[in-house]
């Protein structure tokens, strides 16, 4: 009997064995076909491709193979044909830093595209550093990634190969805040973050602004990102008399938390980031989450040109899954990339250098272009020139852009 | 405005949840000294189970006095197939293997069945809305009561006294308690022990798909990472009510729920405290009090009361 089930195991060992192999060298076989006669050049992402935001992350997946495969049929690099690497670390810090690892170890790997989140990114940033690697991240809002732990003082850059399409949460936060006090007019605020980077970063820039405008904080909580049962915290909120909750954090949580505060009978509007603008956040926060507001970065993707071409190319390329809300900051970064490695190539005479990746990373600084969100470059903290912030809120089973602008001191 | 009454609500909801999964746990250990980590995907399988139930087998706008009582059969019956099926053939084979064989081997049952969920079953890779009953919450003096919540309310107590006469008074139920106390002899008594540790793990699944069903009303929405941090905190309720004890977790899952409701709304009150209370903090607190319990009551709340080995 223990024979038998030991020989069970043994095959069922094996055979899996044998499919994680199978993957591997399909995805290899991939590689060494796609080139046609030319130099390949690996762009690699890491995001959430599984768990509960793998909605974000499989958009900016897509957004970057759809990157790659324009660059290829309009031959934008002569000479050089681009695939993509996509690897999954699951919103986790760990699994982020050993994905950038692997993509270090693949010498075709010029460029990265990610992080979704700015915890995963901290564990990332010096790996990609010690390569000369570089790293755009279409969702990193976090401030420190770029200007360093005490940016609100002195601003250093941390890492010279991290860039970012993103706008930060130093903008974000008080653009919220003015908004929510002077158009809103809501003056008693609850504050609720998740306690990650992005959660609690956005949370404090937010509040810092709300008091400055003459709002009151009359509540805060900390919330743990595993759980869905929030009903302690939305009874506080209800008594607590707040006229408007904050929200530091992502959609998977955001949804039940404002679903349960409205249940509550708090019928009190809840305000987010970026992280929570997706319609997945709708979905489930359910029919009460009208008039809840969320501010993302860029203007509207419906009211650009270059955004529509994108939305319909994404649209004919056949995707399962929605771009969400970084799939054009996806797309821009990809092709931030490939820019760098055009100019690389055009200087070196139509061929990559050896040491392409540290040539990469410095052309990147100069890049300059047109994008699906705008004008794409990048200041000297490795940040998006393009400051622009919208205002959405919940109509009618959707995000409706309100009010769209930047914020100044 | 008092919220105290209120806080109570919310953490007794969350508490017979937790009860609810505890008993799959508190079952299988008492009869097979098994700790079965993959139940909390079992519970979270359920929940997809009423789920496709809802939607993809009644037409739709069925009514949810109609739909509930199927969602709950269908339910039962995924949930009790997959846990029949895993002590089958993932921990009947390991039965006299030592004791981390099975262990590890539900470990690995709980991540396939969520990866499982997650790449087959349509659109489960973020979470999918739950059918929620119609009708305004009610108001019983400063408490409110979300519908959604009163199916929990009355299946929680209903299925523990369902329980509770299965196991003290049918043939088979008192076959169970002879089971727990010492399998061998029990088989030499004409037991059937190999149908019991069938019944227990298919009695600690539909358990677990009512839990799931709760879930699913209460929240509005189920994921395939539902069944992780709920297990782990069904095991605790288990652990703090005593193992092997049906009503101990109920009891345990409780107090764990009323324990974790309290820490979030008042630990930040107590002076010097306002770093430490926030929701975030209360799965410590929910654990430094099985810690606390532990070093004072080893067999937890209610001790082992159908089995007493060491």
């Amino acid at each position: 009997m223990r024979q038998r089930s030991l020989i069970a195991i043994t095959a069922a060992l094996a055979a899996g064995a044998l499919t994680l192999t199978a993957c591997g060298s399909r995805d290899n076989g991939k590689s060494s076909d796609s080139g046609s006669g030319g130099t390949t050049v690996t762009i690699g992402i890491d995001a959430p491709l599984t768990g509960d935001l793998s909605a974000l992350g499989l958009g900016i997946k897509n957004s970057v193979d759809l990157a790659a495969k324009t660059a290829n049929k309009q031959n934008y690099v002569k000479g050089v044909t681009f695939k993509i690497v996509a690897k999954d670390d699951q919103a986790q810090p760990s699994a982020g830093q050993q994905n950038a690892t692997s993509l270090v170890a693949d010498n075709s790997v010029l460029g990265v595209v990610g992080p979704l989140n700015s915890s995963v990114a901290q564990s990332m940033q010096k790996v990609f550093d010690d390569a000369k690697l570089v790293e755009v991240s279409p969702a990193n809002t976090n401030p420190a990634l770029t200007q360093g732990d005490d940016w609100q003082n002195t601003k250093t850059r941390p890492y010279k190969s991290y860039f970012r399409t993103a706008t930060t949460d130093a903008i974000q936060g008080p653009f919220a805040a003015q908004y929510v006090y002077n158009d809103a007019k809501k003056t008693k605020v609850f504050v609720i973050d998740d306690k990650k980077t992005y959660g609690a970063g956005l949370a404090a820039t937010f509040t810092t602004e709300f008091k400055k405008l003459g709002g009151k904080v009359v509540g805060t909580q900390h919330i743990n990102p595993d759980s869905k049962d929030f009903s302690a915290v939305a009874t506080q909120v209800k008594n607590s008399g707040a006229d408007v909750v904050y929200y530091g954090g992502e959609y998977p949580q955001a949804g039940p938390l404002s679903k349960q505060i409205k249940a509550t009978g708090a019928k009190i509007p809840v305000v987010g980031g970026d992280g929570i603008f997706d319609p997945t956040f709708i979905k489930l926060a359910g029919s009460n989450a009208t008039g809840d507001l969320a501010t993302s970065v860029g203007a509207p993707v419906e009211d650009l040109d270059s955004a529509k071409t994108f939305v319909k190319n994404y649209k004919a390329a056949g995707y399962k899954d929605e771009y969400a809300a970084y799939g054009g900051y996806s797309y821009d970064s990809a092709w931030a990339i490939i820019e760098a490695v055009k100019k690389v190539v055009d200087d070196n005479g139509g061929k990559l250098p050896s040491d392409a990746r540290a040539k990469v990373t410095a052309a990147m600084q100069n890049v300059s272009f047109d994008g699906v969100t705008g004008k794409v470059s990048f200041d000297e903290y490795g940040d998006a020139t393009n400051k622009q912030l919208t205002v959405y809120s919940v109509e009618n089973g959707a995000w409706k852009a309100v009010k769209s602008g930047t914020y100044t001191g | 405005m008092n919220e105290l009454p209120q806080q109570l609500v919310n953490g007794l909801l969350l508490g017979s949840m937790y009860g609810l999964v505890a008993i799959g746990y508190t079952m299988v250990y008492g009869i097979v000294q098994l700790i079965n980590f993959a139940h909390g995907e079992i519970f979270m399988t359920g929940a997809f189970g009423a789920l496709t139930v809802y939607v993809y087998i009644l037409p739709n706008g069925t009514s949810m006095w109609i739909a509930l009582p199927l969602m709950l059969i269908g339910a039962m019956l995924v949930s009790t197939t997959i846990a029949v099926g895993a002590e089958r053939f993932a921990y009947r084979p390991l039965r006299n293997a030592p004791r981390l064989a099975p262990l590890i081997t539900a470990i690995g049952l709980s991540l396939a069945l969520q990866q499982a969920v997650w790449a087959w079953y349509p659109d489960a890779k973020s979470a999918r809305t739950f059918p929620q009953i119609d009708g305004g919450p009610f108001h019983i003096g400063s408490v409110t009561i979300q519908t959604g919540d009163i199916f929990l309310l009355i299946a929680a107590p209903v299925s523990m006294a369902i329980l509770g006469y299965f196991v003290m008074k049918t043939r088979t139920g008192r076959g169970m308690q002879a089971t727990a106390q010492d399998p061998d002899t029990a088989k030499l008594m004409g037991v059937n022990t190999d149908r019991i540790i069938v019944i227990a793990f298919a009695l600690g699944a539909v358990f677990a798909a009512v839990g799931a069903v709760a879930y699913g009303l209460k929240y509005g929405q189920i994921d395939f990472k539902m069944g992780f941090l709920l297990g782990l905190k069904a095991f605790t309720a288990a652990v703090l009510g005593g193992i092997g004890n049906i009503y101990g977790a109920m009891i345990g899952g409780i107090v764990l729920g009323v324990a974790e409701t309290l820490a979030t709304a008042y630990i930040a009150d107590i002076p010097g405290m306002d770093k430490f209370g926030s929701n975030a903090w209360a799965d410590v607190w929910a654990f430094v009090l099985l810690i606390l319990v532990l070093l004072f009551r080893p067999q937890g709340l209610l001790g082992e009361r159908v089995a007493d080995r060491a």
